[in-house]
């Protein structure tokens, strides 16, 4: 039997896996828009790992003969009132939008899907005071909450990152803990009880993998938010501070101008709506994607 | 302490589970006992307390279930009183478990091989060097084919292949007791004759224990030693299997018994009249009263107490007492 197995070929061995992700493309392939999102972020990811090498100007240093120079040969984005190159600026700001989205998601992921297994599969009292907390933080607009944050703990990038983390946290908490009820009623959580298994590992190993999947299907929805949520941070200047280059900041910047020079302002924004636009329509592309109901 | 039997020994076991409707009496007061090797058949009716019993031992009682009274002696230790990290250690390495259920008691993302081996080296039966040799020697145990069964997952065995997996599982790690909740229910009969055989010849090599539960009294008289048979909620007569087909004692099991087909005995089959009271409100006194053909004023106000009526036979039922049982004259009619 076993070798018969392995006289097959790869191809052959793998077909339904194959043919499940022959299935997935296709679905890719016919929904427009989901391409559309997908080649958006696949720019921005490219800009913002490969960007800074090409960006024609440091994004820091000023120039002032060249400063509040509309857009040219020499300047693409034109200048801002120090003489900083726009088009650099909005380069190296994918950079850091890209680790905001990194680390919230990361942070407030990993927080959420352990906070939300742990009310799941104890229940009772450790549950209700933890869905209690969550709800607290529902309670309020995530922006505003988030501002309150970062005002709180003073604006700069690390409490940006916190603040923005605290605010997400609860989606996913919630995700995970619908999971893990779920999980923790099933047979084989009785059997591996019975046969020794501690609620450490059982947590773990058992339940953890089932409740990861919702998890991040639903932080790749979010990332759009957290960039919109970053950058009003930034505009309200209670994000990441100047002279780091941050979209939201240089859109706010841009604004004591904005009669005049108008795209110091203008190409920030447009950053801003390329990548939120493109996280989600490929978010609800992946989502459709993954939707067993619509699937075949 | 003065055991019953020196591997096992429940003593007055007390379950109940706080519902909306009111308080459930699933356990009231179960007494039974086991030796070590010994084979012991818990029967009856569903919703009698078997499952609970054996949930009581490994104490896997979920919210809202509370165990309320008694004590369960595992050798010289009484396993209610051990703190729950103590009970994880019990769990698996002394006493081990397998379920009516066999496909969704593993967990489906993991091979089977993977499950296997985790509960070794949880339960420090082997170390990571050596855990995948013993894997391969378990399975082989169990009749399948190493190699390929170790990298498949659940959703590619059979009820009949996944079964044998938790055995596997279960006396991968030579438990002295094994709890076999309904093991074979949930498959069909030729594949539960298999199971069986190799469940009889796997613990007769290995020497565990068994408690096997089960509504089959075929399964009883082909495996068990010794049978407790239970209603709603008590141990109501114990006796060898060889002794309770013989001679049943208690209304009940003389019902039961009553209730199976028998090769070579024409006629209809007599089904025990009612239905299981609602433990919610248990009948007073004997629980089984209500549809006793014999009971008396006697069996409405107390609960009787468990009697050896003859060496190792012990029987919950007040037509007992005093030397004379005789719910069926003899003779008369043997329909067992």
């Amino acid at each position: 039997m076993a070798t018969e197995k392995t006289s097959l070929s790869f191809l052959e061995r793998n077909k339904p896996y194959i043919d499940d992700l022959k299935h997935t493309l296709f679905l890719f392939r016919k929904s427009k828009l989901t391409m559309v999102g997908f080649i958006l972020i696949v720019i921005f990811l490219l800009v913002a790992f490969f960007g800074p090498l090409f960006a024609p100007y440091d994004p820091i240093e000023q120039n002032f003969p060249a400063r509040l120079q509309g857009p040219s040969r020499e300047h693409l984005f034109g200048t801002d009132q120090f003489g900083r190159d726009i088009f650099s600026r909005v380069i190296h700001g994918s950079r850091m939008a890209l680790w905001i989205i990194f680390l919230v998601s990361a942070i407030s992921g990993i927080l959420g899907t352990t906070v939300g297994i742990i009310a799941g599969y104890f229940g009772g009292l450790i549950d209700d005071i933890i869905m209690r907390i969550t709800d607290m933080f529902l309670a309020f607009p995530s922006l505003v909450l988030a501002m309150a944050f970062a005002a709180m703990m003073g604006p700069n990038f690390t409490n940006t990152i916190i603040a923005i983390s605290l605010v997400n946290w609860t989606t996913y908490a919630r995700l995970a803990r619908a999971e893990a009820m779920k999980v923790k009623e099933q047979p084989y959580i009785e059997a591996i009880r019975s046969v020794g298994a501690g609620t450490g590992r059982i947590l773990f190993l058992h339940v953890l993998p089932m409740c990861v999947s919702p998890v991040i299907v639903q932080l790749t929805l979010r990332m759009g938010t957290i960039i919109l949520t970053a950058a009003g941070l930034g505009f309200l200047g209670l994000g990441v501070q100047p002279p780091t280059p941050e979209w939201g900041a240089m859109v706010s910047v841009g604004r004591n101008f904005l009669v005049d020079q108008w795209w110091i302002s203008t190409f920030p924004g447009f950053a801003i709506v390329f990548v939120v636009l493109g996280f989600n329509l490929l978010g609800d592309g992946i989502r459709d994607m993954l939707d067993p109901r619509l699937r075949r | 302490m003065d055991l019953r039997g020196n591997l096992l020994d429940i003593r007055e076991l007390r379950v109940t589970f706080h519902t909306y409707r009111g308080v459930i009496k699933a356990l009231n007061g179960v007494n039974l006992w086991m030796d070590k090797r010994e084979r012991l058949g818990i029967v009856g009716e569903t919703g009698c307390g078997k499952s609970v019993t054996a949930q009581s031992v490994m104490r896997l009682i979920e919210e809202p279930g509370k165990i309320t009274h008694g004590e369960v002696w595992f050798e010289t230790r009484n396993l209610l009183a051990l703190s729950e990290d103590e009970m994880t250690k019990v769990r698996g390495r002394e006493i081990s478990m397998i379920f009516q259920e066999p496909k969704s008691s593993l967990n489906p993302v993991f091979k089977s091989g993977f499950q296997i081996k985790e509960t070794l080296l949880n339960a420090k039966k082997a170390t990571p060097a050596t855990a995948e040799a013993e894997v391969e020697k378990i399975l082989g145990y169990v009749g399948m084919d190493a190699a390929r069964v170790k990298n498949m997952y659940p959703h590619e065995l059979s009820g009949g292949m996944a079964q044998r997996v938790m055995i596997a599982m279960a006396l991968a790690t030579q438990p002295k007791l094994l709890i076999a909740d309904e093991p074979t229910s949930a498959l069909d009969v030729t594949i539960q004759a298999q199971i069986l055989e190799l469940l009889s010849d796997l613990t007769h090599k290995m020497g565990n224990a068994v408690m096997m539960i089960t509504h089959d009294m075929g399964i009883v008289a082909e495996f068990c030693d010794r049978v407790v048979v239970m209603y709603a909620g008590n141990a109501i007569e114990i006796a060898a299997t060889k002794e309770l087909f013989r001679n049943p004692t208690h209304p009940y099991t003389q019902g039961l018994l009553r209730a199976v087909p028998r090769v070579g005995r024409p006629g209809e089959l007599k089904a025990i009249p009612g239905t299981v009271p609602d433990l919610v409100d248990p009948p007073e006194g004997c629980r089984f009263h209500p549809r006793c053909d014999y009971a008396t004023e006697g069996c409405k106000k107390e609960l009787p107490p468990l009697l050896e009526i003859e060496p190792g036979h012990f029987v919950s039922c007040y037509l007992c007492q005093d030397g004379g049982c005789k719910p069926v004259k003899k003779g008369e009619e043997e329909p067992w």
